[in-house]
């Protein structure tokens, strides 16, 4: 299974209006792994994250997918493998119903009425939403349109889920449920988020991004105890590393 | 503004009571649509002085109102709203048409009285037998019907994503227009380029919006298709209902009803 | 102003249906045939756009009122002739099921009313040449405003012909064409400004976008000489509705034909509106009123009118059998209604 690869290198990307994105990105990810993306607003994870779903071609560089390299060529196969959820369930689930939502992908890959119908209930029993089938998709609570995005993605069977800011918007508790429900997953997983607790509850590895480059790339707990290195990067030491004064007695001192 | 999100608060209303489950929600919404074609060709059928003629098919909208469990006031709330345009339309009759046509003792009415409430009546019917629809069979439902009778697929489609969008822009919508709203004090109108930078915003975020959908469905595989699978059966209960709502309606349109009722009575009292 | 069931007779609404329905299937098929999917999501979303655009009031200049967007200006410039065509039906059919806009026999002739011509004539003939290749405020704003006027006033045209054919409103031509054209002239320029002003934000903020739509291929051309064909379609299947129309009451084109060409008025200027009313009234009447002086309850009325029969009859015995029946089959209507409702409350 070592080919379920994520490869980018040197991977180089300038928007029409002159604004360099991306500037030599080079990483490796293997299958199974779990990675957080990171960086502050505008440091270019989303210019990142279109690269990997065959939305942008690279312009310089190349980006490997599995046995795949990213071309124009490639990209219906890559976006097999690659599940993208998208920063707002909205721009996700833009059928009548849930149902129709989740049997879109399959529907497009030309799968018999059956295999679809097996698919859409697999999906939405694997997110816990099968009770919501029928349900038009603004009638949805935040926490539940996520999940339904989750559906579809799963829906096509991917190798790997590239998430974009999956908690955000969410109340505690849908939060909760959406990590624990990530958790579960054995998907290669790619995550770009501000939300560093959820991090460390689902992400081995993460990359920093500053603009457009990659400031640092390792275990999770090194680099949030690195106050420096994330200073530099906007960034701030999770609330659960940052030993709270109240819980940890030490208020007094 | 107040009216258009009370408007809103309709759609969400009309979907909530589509997803009743009554045995006029149960009949195949194909079934529905064409009754409902049907009923409103019979009303505007009907010659421009015709009254007591159309009143038997309110009694059919009230049955199928009870029947599909819509509440009338609900529907006539809807007709309240809307009836001002009616009025407008119709008043000039009474102005132009003096032409005498009925008389109730003293009292002699003219065509154009006659022709403005037919108008009235007319508006009534058709309005609410839409209403009906929608309101027992949800607007997806007759959308994938429409598209089984010979509507474009890609039409529907449009229909399907405008319906689905709705409630996305018109809360976006909202949200900028409070915000404006919020700073502007006491000044309640919208001078024109306030105007056109809140909705030129709101446009370029739908446009945004519109590449964000295009790539997410890219995403799963769209190549230019929108596949629904959506399986319809007309049973026999379905054409059953078809045949009898078919016959009574052009048996309604074809005899006067209330007419011979009239004369039936009027004899036997005299 | 949106037509509405009540207003029409089954052979104008029909005619304008299937006009309507065969519009929307070339346009489906250009669109389907035009490989650019980017549409599909950017029509759907457009379409939601104008409601919510809608819902937003602006004052219009010099008035103190207050107005809003109508739209099908907007969407022809940004998603040219077909696509917007689509979408602005879209709109019009989500009003008329859910707002009670016009309703469903109204939404053929409304359709027709406020989608052929933003799209197939202001876009095509009027915006395209003036601001689509290289466009500049200047441009857009004249560009945008005429098309916005020309079509607005051939809407109303619309509204109007559409209801005198029908003959369900007693309004006669010219007097209502002398009402919707000048308040439609007003609607267009306001429309106009508006449609200015938010094509000239979106081109500042993101010119790019506006040089998309202009430059597509196959939706941007629209050659002169299939809209000519389209307007003789269009002419032709007119004519035929009108001569159904015709058939059935002669006076009444006899009438607007009289009205049109203003003879009446060159034959008798002095007598003025009253006796403009009066002919009127001779003319549309087709129960002149002596029918109803003679009195003689059991006769028919003499005239020449095929569909007399199925007429009321003027005699007062008729009217109030009717009277009676009508009003009983009102409270059956309403005790059957009542009936569902006490049962609604004990379920």
């Amino acid at each position: 299974m070592s080919h379920h690869i994520v490869e980018v290198t040197d991977l180089t990307h300038t928007y029409p209006d002159g604004t360099m994105a991306v500037r030599g990105i080079s990483f490796r990810i293997h299958h199974g792994e779990s990675v957080a993306v990171v960086g502050a607003n505008g440091a270019g994870k989303s210019t990142l994250l279109l690269h990997l779903n065959g939305y942008l071609t690279p312009q310089h560089g190349s980006v490997r997918i599995g046995d795949f390299p990213l071309t124009k060529a490639t990209v219906q196969d890559i976006r097999k493998t690659v599940g993208m959820i998208f920063q707002d369930p909205d721009d996700q689930l833009f059928m009548p119903t849930v149902y129709d939502d989740v049997a879109f992908g399959p529907l497009n890959l030309g799968l018999p009425p059956e295999e679809v119908e097996i698919r859409v209930q697999d999906a939405l029993v694997r997110t816990a939403v099968a009770h919501l089938r029928e349900r038009p998709p603004y009638k949805l609570s935040g926490g539940e349109k996520r999940a339904v995005a989750i559906a579809t993605v799963l829906a096509m069977t991917p190798d790997i889920l590239v998430m974009d800011e999956p908690s955000s918007n969410l109340d505690p508790r849908a939060r909760r449920t959406l990590i624990e429900l990530l958790a579960g997953f054995h998907h290669t997983k790619i995550i770009a988020t501000h939300d560093l607790d959820m991090v460390l509850d689902l992400c081995e590895r993460t990359i920093v991004i500053h603009e457009g480059t990659i400031m640092a790339d390792g275990p999770t707990l090194d680099i949030f105890n690195d106050m420096e290195l994330l200073a530099r990067s906007h960034l701030e030491k999770p609330f659960r590393l940052q030993g709270c004064p109240i819980c940890s007695g030490e208020l007094s001192r | 503004m107040a009216k258009i999100e009370s408007a809103f608060f309709d759609l969400s209303y009309l979907d909530a009571l589509a997803r009743r489950n009554t045995c006029i929600h149960r009949l195949d919404p194909r079934i529905k649509v064409i009754a409902t074609a049907v009923f409103v060709i019979c009303v505007v059928s009907f010659h421009k002085y015709a009254i007591s003629a159309m009143l038997p098919f309110a009694l059919v909208l009230v049955l199928v109102m009870g029947l599909a469990e819509v509440p009338a006031s609900y529907v006539a709330r809807k007709l309240l709203i809307v009836s001002p345009f009616a009025v407008m339309v119709g008043i000039f009759n009474p102005l132009l048409d003096h032409q005498p046509l009925m008389q109730l003792g003293p009292i002699v009415i003219s065509g154009g009285w006659i022709s403005f409430f037919s108008i009235l009546l007319r508006f009534s019917l058709t309005v609410s037998a839409v209403l009906l629809l929608i309101a027992s069979t949800g607007f997806n439902a007759v959308c994938m019907a429409m598209v089984k009778l010979g509507m474009p697929r890609i039409f529907a489609v449009q229909l399907l994503m405008l319906y689905r969008y709705i409630f996305v822009l018109v809360d976006e919508g909202i949200r900028i227009h409070q915000a404006r709203a919020l700073r502007s004090f006491q000044k309640r109108g919208l001078s024109m380029k306030t105007f056109s930078h809140l909705v030129g915003q709101l446009l370029l975020r739908t446009l945004d919006r519109a590449q964000r959908i295009h790539l997410a469905m890219l995403c799963r595989g769209f190549d230019g298709t929108i596949r629904i699978q959506r399986v319809f059966t007309i049973t026999k209960g379905d054409l059953f209902f078809l045949a009898n709502c078919c016959t009574v309606l052009f048996l309604l349109r074809y005899f006067d009803l209330p007419l011979y009722i009239g004369r039936l009575l009027t004899r036997l009292l005299s | 102003m949106h037509m509405a069931d009540a207003l029409l007779s089954p052979a104008v609404g029909g005619t304008m249906w299937v006009a309507t329905a065969g519009t929307i299937a070339h346009c489906a098929k250009k669109v389907q045939r035009d490989l650019d999917d980017r549409k599909i999501p950017l029509m759907g979303v457009l379409g939601a756009f104008i409601f919510a655009a809608q819902m937003i009031n602006f004052t219009i200049p010099a008035t103190g009122s207050s107005g809003h967007l109508g739209g099908g200006m907007i969407l022809a410039i940004l998603l040219g002739p077909y696509a917007a065509f689509l979408t602005i039906a879209s709109v019009l059919t989500v009003q008329a099921l859910f707002f009670a806009d016009g309703g469903l026999l109204a939404l053929g002739c409304n359709i027709f009313n406020l989608g052929i011509f933003p799209c197939f004539i202001s876009y095509p003939l009027i915006y395209k040449p003036i601001a689509g290749r290289r466009p500049s405020p200047t441009k857009i704003a004249i560009g945008a405003t005429l098309g916005a006027v020309v079509a607005l006033q051939l809407g109303a045209l619309g509204v109007v012909v559409e209801t005198v054919t029908s003959g369900i409103s007693s309004l006669p031509l010219k007097p209502f064409l002398s009402v919707m054209l000048p308040i439609h002239l007003a609607i267009g320029l306001v429309e106009g400004l508006v449609t200015t002003a938010v094509v000239s934000f979106v081109w500042k903020a993101r010119p790019e976008i506006l040089e998309l739509t202009a430059a597509a291929k196959p939706l941007g051309a629209l050659n002169l000489r299939n809209v000519l064909a389209g307007l003789m379609v269009a002419a032709v299947v007119t004519g035929g509705a009108l001569s159904w129309f015709a058939s059935s009451s002669p006076d009444g084109l006899e009438w607007s034909m009289f009205k049109v060409t203003g003879s009446e008025e060159l034959d008798a200027p002095e007598e003025g509106v009253h006796h403009t009313l009066a002919t009127l009234q001779e003319k549309t009447a087709f129960l002149p009123d002596y029918g109803f002086k003679q009195s003689s309850p059991t006769e028919s009325i003499e005239n020449s009118e095929p569909e007399t029969s199925s007429w009321p009859m003027i005699d007062s015995g008729t009217s109030t059998s009717g009277l009676v029946g009508g009003i009983l089959t009102l409270m059956m209507a309403a005790a059957l209604g009542l009936l569902f409702k006490r049962r609604a409350h004990t379920v």
